[in-house]
């Protein structure tokens, strides 16, 4: 499944290599990156491709648990729920 | 990949509790009907345990995969009074509580349509449904119960109405939390997702999927970004938060209702708030520029609230349906019981509101020594107004014995706390005695 990574919080050295290596361990291919600063936060957005073998529930904790570890808020959705709501 | 947009989205669940309220799967109970009841329970409770069997599992699977919260998983069936008709049992009690085995069973919240229509007159049914309601809910955990006592067509049915009065003190004696599960309507509809009135209508599909949204924090920090703009774009930035909610409860039902092979019915686009701070009606009314809801100018701010979100949410679904509108639940909503107890709102100015949204005097605690009348009398009023302005009213107000004006009542969970309110204390005795039925109302000459 095509998916949205995103990573908001207070910016730090070695975040992006952080998310990017647990991606790799999971042979989750990344597509896109977008990444900016605002007010202070750090936003990054990384479009990837999830192999369906994957369990989703397991990433989620996964990212959860790194998220935690590195102070920052980390999602994973299926990226049809941002296309449903903002493109006809 | 537009950035802007993916942290709208996620900024929303994360921070403004944009969540789907339910995902509500209606059954149809019409193949089950047996004149011997035991055969009869036992068609439904497999019908139910099959048709559902997957409902909480699909329902958490979108939620893992998407990362949105879907707060309740639940089903309708069709009306009891209807199904059960067929026997010869003196009351329906057995029929509740296996629906409430099969609720059990699968794991959902809530089961609706332990229902009777009756806006016209009773069946037999009818009449053993609507007698047996307190003793059914109180020994029940899940079963959500409603009975329609009068619409635009058909007019009123005073009798039920009377009776309602008997059946709503009559549950309260037994427990308090029987009425926080039974709802009065006026014009009900047969697609609602929503509980405690959602049944599953005789006229829809054998099995259906319908979801209801909610999202009032949403709606609420929309508008937060447009403080001291005129109406007209407070209206188009509650039509366009609307549609993207909407879009959610489209994707999720959509998804579901493939997942479960079964035929999706309707998007329900109301506003269902939350106890929890962030997540009130009462504060995007408030956000709208009433100092706090109850006062002069709320009944305008919730009519152009609740015709926005449905101009939003009608291009952002493929069937609207259930009952769409902005709910003004007091338990369930923070800035209401704020207001309730600040003494800026009371039942005669939430009466007004539900003139201009879905969807009635709804968890309402009042004094536990109400007479029957007095609470038959406010269903009138409720019915009437649904009745005249072709929409759908509701009663679910909550008698709470030995509490008086000003005590709190919790209920726990979706349906949160109330202050218990007060209401009028002249008698309505004479009228509810009449019984009988109002006619129909004339369909032109609107004024």
């Amino acid at each position: 499944m095509k998916a949205v990574v995103t990573v908001l919080g207070e910016d730090k050295v070695g975040i992006i290599a952080k998310v990017s290596q647990l991606l790799a361990q999971r042979n989750i291919n990344i597509l896109d990156v977008s990444q900016t600063i605002m007010a202070n936060n750090f936003v990054m957005m990384m479009a990837v491709m999830v192999p369906d073998d994957l369990d989703n529930h397991q990433l989620n904790d996964e990212f959860t648990n790194l998220g935690k570890e590195i102070g920052v808020e980390i999602t994973l959705r299926n990226a049809k729920i941002y296309d449903a709501m903002h493109n006809l | 990949m537009n950035s802007q947009q993916i942290y709208e989205t996620s900024h929303m669940i994360s921070n403004e509790n944009l969540d789907v309220r339910t995902i509500t799967m209606g059954i149809s109970l019409l193949d089950c009907i047996d004149s011997d009841s035991d055969q009869a329970c036992q068609k439904i409770y497999d019908k139910i345990t099959s048709k559902a069997k997957d409902l909480v599992k699909v329902g958490q699977q979108i939620e893992t995969e998407y990362g949105i919260a879907i707060a309740n998983k639940r089903i309708t069936v069709t009306p009891i009074a209807l199904i059960a008709a067929a026997s010869a049992d003196k009351d329906y009690v057995k029929y509740a509580k296996t629906l409430d085995r099969a609720a059990k069973a699968l794991g959902i919240d809530f089961i609706g349509g332990y229902s009777a229509l009756v806006q016209k007159g009773y069946q037999r049914g009818d009449r053993t449904l609507i007698a047996s309601l307190p003793e059914a809910l109180a020994e029940t955990d899940y079963v959500c119960a409603s009975v329609n006592v009068g619409s635009s067509k058909s007019g009123i049915n005073m009798d039920a109405v009377a009776q309602m009065g008997e059946v709503i003190v009559d549950g309260a004696n037994r427990d308090v939390m029987t009425n926080a599960k039974l709802v009065v309507f006026c014009n009900a509809v047969e697609d609602n997702p929503f509980m405690a009135g959602g049944f599953h209508g005789v006229s829809e599909a054998d099995t259906v999927i319908n979801v209801g949204v909610s999202g009032p924090g949403v709606v609420k920090t929309a508008l937060e970004k447009v403080k001291g703009a005129s109406m007209d774009v407070v209206a188009e930035t509650i039509k366009k938060t609307a549609f993207k909610v909407t879009r959610m409860g489209q994707l999720v039902g959509t998804l579901a209702a493939e997942k479960l092979g079964v035929q999706f019915g309707i998007v329900d686009l109301s506003l269902a708030p939350t106890a929890a701070a962030g997540d009130s009606v009462a504060e995007v009314l408030e956000e709208i520029g009433v100092s706090q809801v109850g006062t002069h100018g709320t009944t305008a701010a919730l009519a152009m609230l609740n015709d926005a979100v449905k101009k939003g949410g009608i291009m952002a679904c493929s069937h609207v349906g259930g009952l769409s509108g902005a709910f003004i639940p007091v338990s369930e909503d923070a800035g209401m019981i704020k207001a309730v107890n600040a003494g800026t709102l009371n039942i005669e100015k939430l009466e007004a509101m539900t003139a201009v949204c879905s969807v009635g005097l709804d968890m309402i605690a009042i004094p536990g020594d109400t007479p029957k009348e007095t609470i038959s009398a406010m269903i009138a009023d409720e019915a009437a107004i649904g009745m005249i302005n072709n929409k759908t009213t509701a009663v679910r107000v909550i008698p709470v014995p030995g509490k008086k004006v000003g005590d709190t009542v919790e209920f726990g969970g979706l349906l949160g706390y109330a202050p218990v309110m007060a209401v009028n204390s002249a008698p309505s005795t004479a009228m509810i005695n009449r019984g009988g039925l109002i006619p129909a109302p004339i369909h032109s000459f609107k004024n």
